[in-house]
């Protein structure tokens, strides 16, 4: 829980509700994880599985009302974050911990240029001179391998491609140097040559100035080249979560299962349909009290629609949600071997 | 699922000939009502039962081509003015490509090398500034807005964004009964038994018929859309990025419509997407686009195993694939930079500027789209039949082994 044993972030049965009039929203409920310094975690999930919600939750941006964190602690550098007041959050938040969202056009500011949003990041928490900031911009936007650095400044959003404009959006994130970078999709509105760029860019700085990242994706193939473990998440709660390979290896949960067979695998996969994982994500605000999944699961048996499924300890690193999951990891394993 | 339905192929067939309106409405009609249920499960059954549909109908005759692209030009004016110089976006660059009956050509390329440009030039959604689109004979590109209107019948496209193709003020029932009204398909009371018919062979239940676009997901919208887009019983549908906007499990849903769709129809898809795992599934043959003109053309697989052209070999490396053993052992080619402005795009080879293989020709010649090995097609002077791979040319120090135009001096 301390700094001392190179813990960064360690979120404990975080809980996130929004009240809607449909009912409360439960889009993160009861989740935990620890993140140890330079560490790459990676959050999959499909849309409103609560994985954003989670870390916006960390960086106390969820807006209040509708939404709430109604329990659990969420401690950065032991710090507890949910007792900081808004300006505290402020001196933390694009400091020593910071965002990239999906979407570089709509998280920059269309009306001001380049240089305008970046040095505002260091002149307000490094309280950089204007001239301090304009340097500290180039030498950025240079970091994050823009070239022409000092003429592109003077550009506002749409001047740039997409690839360009995502690379703006990191030097902004990592103008102050932080401890923890929240990658948030960073890569699923660009092309692959640039997708793998970025990525590199993103593994390259985070052992250059050794970042934590929390990297929040749909994309298996994102997570299984980037992180040292993963936690796969459904209908608000955490369905799996173990180190990459064994997550890849040996997945003890369906869900995750399903997942990894239903992405077209370049590598392994010849002529064969795509296994699909029937039905919808679920309405979150309508759970059933059973399994989130018991619906679209195929080895759904009674029980999963009655009793909610135990969270069980595999070993050591690896969790599972299901009441199967000792049965469905000895079947990975057992195919794993084969 | 639909167990004893015979899959109707004279449809498009006739619709060709037949230019009459109440034919094609026929067949269509007797087509989809056999639809009852929406197939939403794509078990094991149905999958065996579209793989032999699928063998069935594809390439009975390889030759057939569909769709004929003869030196395809989109310039995009820009600047210009009293003392400025007048500039061209070479969105699409002379492309000559020819679309097999019941084949699915996959088109990839990063944004902004024109494949999305290329395949609304198709159906002139852009207009195509020269060359020809054949299809049955007729040079779409040449039609005049009416004759255009008629064939609009035929050729279709579905659209990346399920959220912005949709008209937010119709409800689905309008939304996909607007191109059966507008080409006359149907009168009256007939277009919404028609419109549930077809919701149901997209997988959507009949009862949504009075919902809007708002109240569905994403996937449930891009179903909407592939509806919209059978509505008029096309032969020929480009999709363009039509899964990019959906989560993982409901992209394989949509791919697995799609092809389900293809084979119980016949349809012949041009798939325009930057998700090449995507493309691979899906594909066919592939080509490759890069500012504006195809630099690579091959059979799906093939392209995978054996990339030719360095651009091609660069964007299948940067492809992630779930597995974190390949990942930590694979070597990437990371590109540098962006796909250079298509304003004023590298003389020569538009891809010297990024090619680790480049030589001081590649700058002087534009190379040629030349077939290396039987069906694979790649654009580079510096592999031929007799030295495909680059890498061995390079390091025997081999230059200019293949055919190119020299740059025209302006």
């Amino acid at each position: 829980m301390s700094e001392t044993n190179g813990t960064i972030l360690s979120v404990n049965n975080l809980k996130t509700y929004f009240q809607t009039e449909d009912g409360v929203v439960k889009a993160v409920d009861g989740i935990t994880f620890e993140l140890k310094k330079g560490e790459t975690l990676g959050i999959v999930g499909e849309s409103g599985s609560g994985k954003s919600v989670t870390n916006l939750s960390v960086m106390r941006l969820i807006p209040e009302p509708p939404g709430k964190i109604v329990d659990g602690d969420i401690i950065f550098n032991g710090i507890d974050v949910r007792k900081l007041s808004i300006d505290e959050v402020r001196k933390i938040r694009g400091k020593r911990m910071a965002m990239i969202f999906q979407d570089p056009m709509t998280s920059l500011n269309p009306f001001l240029k380049i240089s305008t949003q970046l040095m505002e990041v260091t002149q307000l928490h490094l309280g950089h001179s204007k001239q301090q900031a304009y340097e500290h911009a180039i030498k950025m936007l240079q970091t994050v391998g823009i070239p022409d650095a000092k003429s592109r400044l003077d550009g506002y959003p749409h001047e740039f491609s997409g690839g360009m404009r995502q690379r703006v959006m990191i030097a902004m994130a990592l103008s102050c140097d932080p401890e923890l970078l929240i990658a948030d999709e960073p890569t699923t509105a660009l092309d692959v040559t640039i997708q793998a760029q970025i990525l590199e860019l993103i593994k390259d700085l985070k052992t250059r100035m050794g970042t934590s990242v929390i990297l929040i994706t749909h994309d298996l193939g994102v997570v299984a080249g980037m992180t040292e473990k993963i936690i796969v998440m459904y209908a608000g709660k955490v369905f799996e979560q173990a180190p990459t390979k064994e997550l890849f290896a040996t997945p003890a949960n369906p869900y995750t299962k399903g997942l990894l067979k239903s992405v077209p695998d370049p590598a392994h996969e010849e002529g064969t349909e795509l296994y699909q994982i029937p039905g919808l994500p679920p309405d979150v605000a309508h759970l059933p009290p059973g399994c989130p999944f018991a619906e679209r699961c195929e080895r759904a048996e009674e029980i999963c629609r009655v009793d909610y499924p135990p969270f069980v300890q595999i070993n050591e690193n690896h969790w599972s949600l299901c009441h199967f999951a000792k049965e469905v990891y000895a079947e990975s394993q057992a195919h794993h071997v084969k | 699922m639909t167990e004893d339905k015979n899959f109707p192929n004279e449809t498009s067939e006739n619709g060709e000939e037949l230019i009459t309106e109440n034919i094609t409405v026929e067949s269509t009609e007797a087509e989809l009502s056999a639809t009852e249920k929406p197939t939403e499960v794509y078990d094991a059954e149905t999958a065996a039962r579209v793989r032999a549909l699928a063998a069935a109908n594809r390439f009975d005759d390889e030759s057939e081509v569909l769709i004929s692209l003869r030196n395809l030009q989109v310039f995009f004016k820009i600047g210009g003015g009293l003392f400025k110089e007048t500039k061209y976006v070479k969105a699409v660059d002379g492309v000559s490509l020819d679309i097999r009956k019941g084949e699915t050509l996959g088109l990839v390329g990063e944004s902004g090398c024109g494949k999305s440009t290329l395949g609304k030039a198709i159906l002139r959604l852009t207009e195509p500034t020269g060359g020809q689109v054949f299809y049955n004979g007729k040079d779409l590109a040449h039609l005049s807005p009416g004759e255009m209107r008629d064939q609009r019948k035929h050729l279709q496209m579905i659209f990346q964004d399920p959220y912005a193709s949709l008209n937010p003020r119709m409800n689905v029932g309008q939304i996909i009964g607007e191109p059966i009204r507008t080409f006359g398909l149907k009168n009256g009371g007939s277009v919404e038994a028609r419109v549930q018919d077809l919701m149901e062979t997209v997988g959507m239940s009949r009862r949504f018929v009075k919902r809007y676009p708002h109240e569905f997901s994403g996937g449930q919208r891009q179903r909407i859309g592939i509806a919209r887009a059978l509505a008029v019983d096309p032969e020929f549908i480009v999709a363009d990025e039509p899964i990019s906007a959906l989560d993982v499990s409901i992209q394989a849903q949509i791919m697995n419509l799609m092809e389900r769709l293809q084979a119980e129809k016949n349809l012949t898809y041009l798939f325009i997407s930057h998700d090449l795992r995507a493309v691979r599934h899906l594909s066919d043959r592939v080509a490759v686009m890069y500012l504006g003109k195809i630099v690579e053309l091959a059979g799906g697989k093939e392209i995978y195993r054996d990339p030719l052209m360095p651009y091609t070999k660069a964007l299948i490396s940067a492809v992630p694939v779930p597995d974190p053993e390949i990942e930590a052992k694979r070597e990437r080619i990371i590109l540098t930079g962006d796909v250079p402005s298509p304003i004023n795009p590298p003389k020569g080879c538009h891809f010297h500027t990024r090619c680790p293989y480049a030589i001081a020709e590649c700058k002087q010649i534009v190379p040629q789209l030349v077939e290396i090995k039987p069906e694979h097609f790649a654009a580079c002077i510096r592999i031929s039949p007799e030295h495909p791979q680059i890498d061995e040319n390079h390091a025997k120090g081999l230059g200019v082994v293949s055919e190119g135009a020299p740059v025209s001096q302006r």
